[in-house]
């Protein structure tokens, strides 16, 4: 290799308290697909900021085609040929496909001729696509194409991917990765951001690791294997949870043939659903974002109200009863969303302790508060879960996502629930954390609990769980062993590629 | 009783009028909130725009410099809710109760040697022959130049939203600011714009009330007009040709009921004077059922973190 692309030399950026990026250096060929890898809070995202000129750095320079290169915005970025695929939040739900893409281009033609160049691209890339579609409408497979075509639009030399794949199903990897080595081919440089170590595998030409902000090694990834990937990003030998042999009891908690129609404009209906966990048992739920994972769980938790028979704990009818007579019974949910819907962020671990606890944990005594208990009681989940903060009367906003979504797993489990209902366990937690949020997951189990865990990542759901179902338009499968079940068969579960079958090219 | 006193004619020419300081402080507002910003100020803009244009008619002697210092003095309050909001972050709601409390205060003050005071009549227009044609020519062609121009501003806002790229960012700004400012767009200095212009429009129709619809001060002589405007928008479905439908439609009201007191209908005057408020209480709620066409940042605020 000649002369790299884009060389960074010595990054460093630091917020009040924390070093995003202590010295961070590595070299992009033209034409590499180069993999960034590290774990949630090791500084990936802000050294993506930096190279698309959303954040300054503090020092250290960088060299764009042999050319000093200090992006001052994301235009200039642009202007220069990087260009970049956000994991979220850039895109307008109320927006069309069209007024999206023209939103993120510097001259954009007329409407007429953009959407004509749209056609032509996608044709091109074998990303199929209507301009003139609203993008609230679209699938996360199709919001992700609009993304990527906003940037091939503009010719870029260096493409820069967020965790792309995390809302796709394996299916509709596959086309993406093909499009990527398309890319490729014509001499697009991409800088892959992800965890997912097969991914990195099979797709990267070179990797760079990031951990606490510095950057630990490099490797090939073709020729390292993703166990010492694992380890060099969480710089300790990884332990997988122990997955005890368990007796399975009676039904504790049944769905039979609910059907809801959609909370709002952007949700999603549940289509006649049954689901059934015996005691002992933990029962995964897969799919896409989207497709019905927040209106299960509110109808489990009993945020939404049901007909009285359709969700039955024990074989009592309690689908008409809310949140808090199901904790009286044992039902206890942890939903996905931790600020705003797990927790009151403004208030403190002790105050969000004393919100699900106050029933099981008897802090409520004749109508008044026990706080001393509710005290212990945050003590302890921060004492088991490893949660990382000062004390319990810190505000739940100051964790971050991590300890704080092992306060809201912890707070449920030590309640000692015969049914915990979980969205997205894991979500943003270091691989170590979420090893011991399964472990705990699967402790409870073994102690006898059902266990509904609906998570976006397979992996996860592969390990802990015993059945396997998918959410696909607000329909559930039938669920299926989880032993023996092929990563084909999950995508199949899961809805396939969502008509993104005539996508090969 | 005599309803044939009412002359459908006039009734229809003074609607426009009762409906323009609606209008314009409703178009105002709608790019406001299509910006995601909710300022519930309009009331105070309004009434601190209608003494600022009746106090600088008086003076000058000039209607039309009136509504220049209307729009001003309604941009220059409107600096301080952007300053509360968009700067230090304050809650939008309570900065917009605030800024209406405070513009009745502060009017109230300004006015106080303007009780009773003619102010210069803004003259209509006449277009010869076309003014004169029956029927027609009052309603169309005999107005004053504000009038048009409450018109002609809900037609290019309308054009400005749809067709060009100004308004692209503008809707983007409000539908999802995260995305905006991942995108490198401005989304303080933005809404900032979007909010001074809301102010203008709000100074502009307050001053049509004292110096064209009333043409005269009193005290709160506003009168709810800038909630009105408020609920227009949503009523509007956040569109500027809805927006005059509805501000036809309460001006229509508005007017009818006048009439009908005059006509001495068998009917408590209360009941007549509270008719447009009711009815636009319960096309809201009808109307309000689908809320879908909402800006989705619409009320909270931005701040660019990390």
């Amino acid at each position: 290799m000649t002369q790299p692309l884009l060389s960074l030399q010595g990054l460093t950026k630091a917020y009040p308290g924390v070093v995003a990026n202590d010295a961070v250096s590595f070299d992009i060929g033209a034409g590499e697909v180069h993999a960034l890898l590290g774990e949630n809070g090791a500084g990936k995202s802000t050294l993506v900021k930096m190279i698309y000129g959303l954040v300054k750095p503090d020092s250290g320079r960088m060299v764009l085609r042999g050319q000093a290169y200090a992006p001052s915005e994301p235009r200039q970025a642009r202007a220069d040929g990087i260009a970049m695929v956000f994991q979220h939040f850039s895109l307008f739900d109320a927006l069309n496909v069209s007024e999206n893409i023209a939103l993120g281009m510097e001259n954009p033609p007329p409407m007429r001729d953009l959407a004509e160049r749209i056609r032509a691209v996608s044709e091109t890339y074998g990303l199929p696509l209507d301009p003139f579609r609203t993008v609230g409408d679209l699938s996360a497979g199709e919001r992700q194409r609009v993304e990527i075509i906003r940037c091939l639009l503009q010719d870029p030399k260096l493409l820069i991917m967020d965790e792309p794949t995390s809302v796709l199903t394996p299916q509709e990897v596959d086309i993406l990765f093909q499009t990527l080595q398309k890319l490729r081919a014509e001499g697009t440089s991409i800088l892959y951001i992800s965890h997912k170590l097969e991914e990195i595998r099979t797709l990267c030409d070179h990797a760079t690791i990031l951990r606490l902000g510095r950057n630990v090694g490099e490797c090939i990834p073709a020729e390292t294997s993703a166990r010492d990937m694992a380890e060099m990003m969480v710089g300790t030998a990884l332990q997988t949870p122990a997955r005890a042999d368990r007796d399975l009891g009676p039904v504790a908690l049944e769905i039979s043939d609910l059907s809801v129609p959609a909370p709002s404009a952007f949700g999603t209906a549940l289509k006649a659903v049954n689901l059934s966990v015996r005691k002992g048992e933990i029962l995964g739920i897969g799919g896409v974002a989207g497709n019905g994972q927040d209106e299960l769980l509110s109808v489990l938790s009993g945020e939404t109200p049901t007909a009285a028979a359709a969700v039955q704990m024990h074989g009592e009818a309690i689908g008409h009863l809310g949140p808090v007579a199901r904790r009286h019974l044992g039902l206890l949910a942890a939903p996905e969303e931790r600020l705003g819907h797990a927790a009151a962020p403004d208030m403190s671990l002790t105050e969000n302790a004393m919100l699900t606890a106050a029933a099981r944990k008897g802090l409520v005594q004749k109508g008044f508060l026990k706080w001393g208990l509710a005290t212990e009681f945050a003590e302890k989940v921060i004492a088991s879960f490893d949660v990382r903060t000062p004390g319990p009367q810190n505000a739940a906003r100051s964790l971050s996502g991590g300890n704080l979504q092992k306060f809201v797993i912890g707070r449920e489990v030590l309640q000692q629930p015969d049914v915990l209902v979980v969205n997205q366990p894991t979500w943003g937690v270091d691989a170590a954390a979420a090893a011991a949020i399964r472990q705990s997951l699967l402790d409870l189990a073994a102690a006898g609990a059902a266990i509904v865990c609906i998570s976006q990542d397979l992996d996860e759901l592969m390990e802990i769980a015993d059945r396997f179902a998918a959410l696909n338009e607000g329909r559930l499968t039938a669920p299926r062993p989880t032993a023996g079940l092929s990563v084909d068969e999950i995508g199949l579960m899961m809805g396939g590629a969502h008509g993104m079958e005539v996508a090969h090219v | 009783m005599d309803l044939s006193a009412i002359n459908p004619v006039l009734l229809i020419a003074s609607l426009m009028v009762a409906a323009t300081p609606i209008l314009i402080a409703a178009i105002g507002e709608l790019v406001v909130e299509k910006s995601g910003v909710l300022n519930l100020g309009v009331e105070g803009m309004m009434i601190v725009g209608a003494i600022a244009g009746f106090a600088t008619a008086v003076e000058t002697g000039s209607p039309l410099l009136g509504f220049f210092a209307a729009a001003f003095a309604g941009a220059a309050l409107s600096v301080l809710f952007g300053f509360l909001t968009q700067v230090a972050q304050a809650n939008q709601v309570a900065s917009g109760l605030a800024l209406t409390l405070f513009g009745l205060g502060l009017s109230a003050l300004m006015g106080q040697s303007y009780v009773g005071v003619k102010p210069p009549q803004m003259s209509d227009i006449h277009i010869p022959v076309l003014s004169d044609l029956p029927v027609i020519g009052p309603i169309l062609f005999g107005h004053d130049i504000i009038l048009y121009f409450g018109l002609a501003l809900t037609a290019a806002v309308w054009a400005l939203l749809k067709f060009s790229r100004a308004g692209l960012v503008l809707r983007a700004v409000g539908e999802n600011h995260d995305a905006a400012h991942a995108l490198g767009y401005k989304v303080v200095r933005i809404r900032l714009m979007a909010i001074l212009f809301g102010g203008a429009c709000a100074g502009i129709g307050g001053a049509y009330i004292s110096l064209i619809r009333v043409p005269q001060w009193t005290e709160g002589m506003t009168a709810g007009v800038g909630w009105i405007a408020l609920a227009l928008v949503v009523f509007a479905s956040w569109k500027p040709w809805r927006a005059l439908l509805g501000a036809y439609l309460f001006g229509g009201v508005t007017v009818v009921q006048l009439n009908l007191q005059a006509a001495g209908v068998a009917i408590p005057v209360e009941y007549l004077a509270m008719s447009p408020y009711v009815i636009t209480i319960v096309v809201l709620v009808i109307l309000s059922a689908d809320k879908s066409s909402a800006p989705a940042a619409l009320g909270r605020n931005f701040h660019a973190s990390r």
